[in-house]
């Protein structure tokens, strides 16, 4: 009877997992187990690969050049994730708390970039900060600048670009937790004494904790890896790691070392990500 | 074809008002076709024998060449679009693209066929390969004639404001602190590294490391002067702007420009300058052989092959189609090079295992 019960709880569980474990299996764990074998691989002159045991890749991935290009890169996702919390987190905190009957305007103003592809808002963004461009023109106009300055095309407009596009990726998180927060634990904070700004830190934020992670692993990871927004809005004079795997199997024609350079991008990732949900998340929630 | 030219003209200037729009045009035009490709190759096997898949460069043929080519033979063409070799090199080893017709430029053809990716054609069937003039045959990079026929070619140099620097003739303008921020460089590593180097007065297929450094150094202490590293089509519609004075471009869009816009010259620098050429070649697993030696064959007619350069204004390597090609572009000096500018003019080879120093080099003046 038990053992029935059992069972038939499990195959409607694999009913229910098991496209979506199709699905990553194929698209998602074989081109990694492909990647890792391309890793150990070594590169034809030509391009094209040999299989095999091949650690030199991944000791090529220490040249000190590739080094100050994976430091830069963390710097960039880093200041990336801090810039857009500490603009999403207000954002989120309005439209969730104070929206009203406004909010799911709100949050699909948020959205609205989405409708566009990301490559298109990018030249928008070329567009306005060029040097004939409108931001220029409005500078000018408005008598700050003489004549046209360098607006694009530097590591701060490649930041900038990043902020833009990834903004909604915290927020999004940010407002699904916030949403859910209970005011009267506000209140009962303010009953028992502690100030606006103590019960910000110690109620509200600790609660909100969950979607501050979720938002800043959505928005580090794939600013990480990013490589069209240096390329547009950089004029490729900030080279970031995607830039970096990305030359390697094209330009270079190394694809060993180009997979080596993603598995270390990825083992970095996961190691970052894990050391800040321990440290900051059970602190955070724990110390509720 | 003059039809073909307006719409261009009037292409570029909408590109010159949406400042470095340029490529954004070609990233929008390319999906629609990509995912008519993608439609085509998953109902197209059956009647596979009329259909002909060609892979080429963004904005690379003339209006007329894909329709007079259905209407003469009733195939339907499928055309697809590439930025660089290197992704058309990369599609092609990763396998299974079933495209009939590329179009990669001279050292890339070297590589397809060390990396065996290309078939060698059958020139009985290609018998307007008798058009091509005499430069362009027996290239390095195909010393019998075998894997390739040439398509067009051009130069790299100097699109530049003459109206506000006066003429300029060597690459050393490019590197003078003078106009710090109005320089932009091609984002390629042989072009923008082979400037370096013949700047110099070295081999653009220099690999002595020596050589290789010197380059590195000059481009390191050019890299403050830049606006940036973009692809040509990007760098054209910025001196158009006059958001910038000093642009490598390829010629074809060099000489449009300059010939669009009052006060700019498009000019192929001293010491020497890259001459490269565009190939037809059918790569192997190719879908339709029999199709794609008649599509060669009909682009190496004169007046296709005129179509293509009044179109594109890049070189042509036919001599029948000289006759055919408008004045306007006849008379650019740089569009038709004499003997001894063709003469100091170098091409691109295939530097083989130093692809990989040429590529660290040209990432470490990047992230200088």
């Amino acid at each position: 009877m038990r053992e029935g019960k059992g069972k038939g709880w499990s195959l409607g569980l694999a009913g229910l997992l098991g496209p979506a474990a199709l699905w990553l299996g194929i698209f998602f764990l074989v081109p990694l187990a492909l990647i890792l074998a391309y890793s150990f691989g070594t590169s034809g002159i030509y391009g094209g690969i040999t299989l095999g045991f091949n650690p030199g890749n991944y000791l090529k991935v220490f040249d000190p050049l590739y080094l100050e290009i994976t430091l830069r890169t963390l710097v960039i996702a880093t200041l990336n994730t801090l810039i857009c919390l500490a603009l999403g987190y207000p954002l989120a905190y309005f439209i969730a708390l104070r929206g009203g009957r406004w909010k799911n305007a709100l949050l699909i103003l948020v959205m609205v970039p989405f409708w566009t592809s990301l490559l298109i808002r990018a030249y928008a963004w070329v567009v306005i900060l060029s040097g004939n461009g409108l931001a220029n023109r409005a500078l000018q106009f408005l008598g700050i600048t003489d004549g046209p300055i360098s607006l694009i095309f530097t590591p701060q407009a490649v930041l900038m670009g990043m902020v833009y596009s990834y903004l909604p990726f915290m927020i999004l998180p940010l407002y699904a937790t916030l949403e859910k927060f209970d005011v009267s634990l506000k209140e009962a904070a303010k009953d028992l004494g502690a100030s606006r700004w103590h019960t910000f830190w110690r109620v509200t934020f600790p609660l909100s904790m969950p979607g501050v992670i979720a938002g800043s692993i959505l928005v580090f990871i794939p600013s990480a890896g990013e490589f069209v927004i240096p390329n547009l809005l950089g004029g490729s004079q900030t080279v970031l790691l995607g830039n970096l795997i990305q030359q390697q199997f094209l330009n270079a024609r190394d694809w060993a070392f180009g997979s080596a350079l993603a598995m270390m991008l990825a083992v970095m990732l996961i190691g970052a990500i894990m050391f800040y949900v321990r440290r900051i998340g059970t602190d955070k929630l724990g110390g509720i | 074809m003059g039809k073909a030219r307006i719409s261009r003209r009037r292409f570029l200037k909408v590109m010159g008002a949406g400042a470095v729009a340029g490529s954004t045009l070609s990233i929008l035009s390319c999906q629609p076709n990509t995912s008519a490709q993608s439609g085509g190759d998953a109902g197209g096997d059956g009647g596979g024998n009329n259909r002909l898949n060609f892979y080429n460069w963004s904005d690379y043929v003339a209006e007329s060449t894909i329709p007079n080519f259905e209407e003469k033979t009733g195939a339907k063409v499928t055309q697809d679009t590439y930025a660089s070799n290197e992704e058309l090199l990369a599609k092609l080893q990763a396998g299974g693209t079933g495209y009939d017709v590329i179009v990669p430029s001279d050292y890339m053809v070297t590589v397809m066929t060390k990396s065996d990716v290309i078939q060698p054609l059958d020139f009985s069937k290609i018998p307007n390969f008798d058009n091509i003039g005499r430069n362009f045959k027996g290239l390095s990079y195909d010393p019998e004639n075998k894997w390739s026929v040439p398509y067009q070619w051009g130069t790299t140099g100097i699109l530049y404001n003459k109206k506000e620097i006066g003429p300029i003739e060597n690459w050393d303008t490019m590197f003078d602190q003078q106009y710090s921020g109005q320089i932009a460089m091609i984002n390629d590593v042989r072009e923008t590294l082979g400037a370096a180097l013949m700047r110099q007065g070295y081999s653009i297929n220099s690999t002595d490391p020596d050589k290789l450094e010197a380059a590195k150094q000059d481009l390191i202490k050019q890299k403050p002067l830049l606006r940036g590293y973009f692809d040509s089509t990007e760098i054209s519609p910025l001196v158009a702007n006059g958001d910038i004075l000093l642009g490598h471009v390829f010629s074809g869009e060099g000489i449009l420009t300059a010939i669009e816009n009052e006060g700019l010259d498009y000019v192929i620098p001293k010491p020497g300058a890259t001459r490269w050429t565009d190939n037809m070649c059918i790569p192997r697993g190719a879908r339709n052989v029999d199709l794609a030696h008649d599509f060669i064959n009909y682009i190496l007619a004169k007046k296709p092959a005129a179509a293509l350069t009044n179109y594109t204004y890049y070189g042509t390597p036919n001599e029948a189609a000289l006759p055919l090609i408008d004045q306007e572009l006849k008379q650019v000096p740089e569009w038709d090079p004499s003997d001894e500018v063709f003469d100091r003019l170098q091409i691109i080879e295939d530097v083989g295992e130093a692809t990989r120093a040429y590529e660290r080099t040209f990432t470490e003046v990047k992230s200088s």
